[in-house]
């Protein structure tokens, strides 16, 4: 599955246009939560959550995240996006809960990241 | 318990960071910028995954916890050696702070996703020695140990 894919699946935003939305994902993880993510991350992830300042994208600097989807209808401020800008990392927004966001991905078969 | 983590060789490089109390801005710049000079040390993936994740964590715990302190990484042959001083409070209970899902942050750190009491057990989970002086009232000296391979 790549990222267009989960774009269309999820009907969801690119929050900025040169993102890169060929990339293969391999596996999601959903949380609100900074230490879980950490903890749980250890292989590229996609990575839903309704966090939406800073520290979620230096995040990817520590992990191998292949995109952040913003769910619940959030979207980050400028200077966040830019910050993803810089690293080539793709980020989305979507409308839909985390809940049902993590349903539509699991049925359409991207399976949960290895803990 | 060793009084400090400790090893025999001199470091090849070192590099201190200042991390300023609640300043969520700058929290991760630190072990981001340790992380990517490990990488053009040509340290393997997985264990700069494992560097990066402690480093980080501890560098929260101080932003978040402490009235600021700083971090001082020694890279050496075969391990880095992390150090993160602060200036107090301490922690009153070490023990109670490494239980898993145990956390006294407050609302302005929970609202930016941390506070999910994983810090400690994190850091420990991701290095090979880590060790904690601290007391209610004092100062906090956390420090780890990674091996290369």
């Amino acid at each position: 599955m790549t990222l267009r894919d989960i774009v269309a699946l999820l009907e969801a935003d690119v929050l900025y246009p040169e993102a890169d939305l060929e990339r293969e994902v391999p596996c999601a993880f959903a949380s609100d939560m900074i230490s879980d993510i950490l903890m749980c991350t250890k292989e590229p992830t996609l990575l839903l959550t309704g966090l939406t300042n800073n520290q979620v994208i230096r995040l990817s600097d520590m992990i191998d995240l292949t995109g952040i989807v913003f769910v619940r209808g959030k979207k980050p401020l400028q200077d966040v996006i830019e910050m993803a800008e810089e690293r080539g990392l793709p980020i989305l927004s979507t409308k839909f809960t985390l809940y049902r966001c993590s349903g539509i991905l699991f049925n359409a078969g991207l399976r949960s990241c290895k803990i | 318990m060793r009084e400090h983590l400790s090893h025999s060789n001199e470091a090849e490089v070192d590099l201190d960071f200042a991390i300023p109390e609640k300043d969520f801005n700058a929290a991760g710049k630190g072990s981001s910028e340790l992380k990517n000079l490990l990488k053009r040390l040509g340290v393997d993936s997985d264990i700069l995954r494992r560097i990066a994740v402690a480093s980080y964590e501890a560098e929260i715990n101080v932003a978040a916890h402490s009235q600021g302190g700083v971090m001082k990484s020694a890279v050496h042959d075969d391990l880095i050696h992390v150090r993160f001083e602060d200036e107090g409070p301490g922690i009153a209970d070490i023990e109670q702070a490494m239980v898993p899902g145990y956390s006294t942050a407050d609302d302005l750190v929970r609202e930016l996703g941390f506070g999910a009491g994983l810090g400690l057990p994190n850091i420990k989970k991701n290095s090979d020695a880590m060790h904690i002086v601290s007391e209610k009232g004092s100062p906090t000296l956390l420090e780890f140990i990674i091996y290369f391979n």
